[in-house]
């Protein structure tokens, strides 16, 4: 009887692990698209950005139980992604901490503005192409592209980005300052060169 | 951050990322708001900043390739 007890209790166990388990890859799946489009920026390339999702779903589908349910399954699905981007060794190089940068964060703004003469901030950004935003994207040094594409792109808070990344939050917010500026220095660059 | 306030242009600059991050408190939202409706230059500059993000954020959005769906979809792990 406690032998009989004892195996049904073992197979409701087992039925309500697998549940689990396939209510988490449904939920990981559900979230491809948002995770594949920060990756995209995250990697290097298309190629690179496709192979890290594939290797993040096989981690994380075959790790589910660290999950804890009710916490954030796209961060945690970033935080698998950004640690095997790391593996990968692209992160050896260390970013230029120093590069001058411009004194305020305007400049870019006037730069368009003046070429332009249009004034209107709505329409003034026109002025930059897809191809110039997506090049000026991958010319900021990966420390500060990092917290960009999480915060900006992947609508990330601070704190999710902290943890992403496992670096402190007053770092998230320095980075994402220079950063910004830096990418604001590459558009402006490729302004200047649609000029030329 | 003394320096910042003397200018009251600088310290909106300052305060410019964290409001368009909706990180500040109530306190500095309020002084960041009263500052922007009396002075058209920051106005100006932060639309411009949003805007900026908001193109930045159209302009890089590439949706996944249909067959990395697949892919992934047949990574599951199969049911004994």
């Amino acid at each position: 009887m406690a032998e009989m007890a004892e195996a049904s209790s073992d197979a409701t166990r087992i039925a309500a692990e697998a549940r689990g388990r396939v209510r988490f890859e449904e939920e990981a799946l559900a979230l491809a698209d948002q995770v594949y489009s920060v990756a995209r920026h995250l990697a290097g390339s298309r190629e690179e950005a496709e192979d890290l999702v594939q290797e993040t779903y096989a981690r994380a589908f075959r790790s589910w139980r660290s999950f804890q349910p009710g916490t954030n399954l796209r961060a945690w699905l970033l935080r698998i992604l950004t640690n095997l981007n790391i593996d990968r060794g692209r992160r050896q190089q260390r970013a230029p901490q120093m590069q001058a940068l411009e004194a305020n964060d305007y400049f870019l703004y006037d730069k368009l503005a003046q070429n332009d003469g249009a004034t209107d901030e709505e329409r003034v950004v026109e002025r930059l192409s897809q191809d110039d935003i997506v090049s000026a994207l991958s010319a900021v040094p990966h420390d500060f592209r990092d917290v960009i594409v999480l915060v900006d792109i992947g609508d990330f808070s601070y704190q999710d980005a902290a943890q992403i990344l496992d670096i402190p939050i007053g770092t998230v917010m320095s980075r994402l300052h220079r950063g910004r500026r830096i990418l604001k220095r590459e558009l402006a660059e490729s302004v200047a060169e649609d000029v030329r | 951050m003394t320096e910042a306030h003397d200018d009251p242009c600088a310290h909106c600059e300052e305060m410019m990322q964290p409001y368009l991050d909706h990180m500040l408190s109530d306190d500095e939202m309020q002084e960041a708001e009263m500052h922007l409706d009396e002075c058209a230059w920051c106005r100006k500059r932060y639309r411009f900043e949003e805007s900026l993000r908001r193109y930045v954020r159209q302009a890089v959005n590439e949706p996944m390739p249909a067959e990395l769906k697949l892919k992934l979809a047949a990574l599951r792990i199969p049911l004994e």
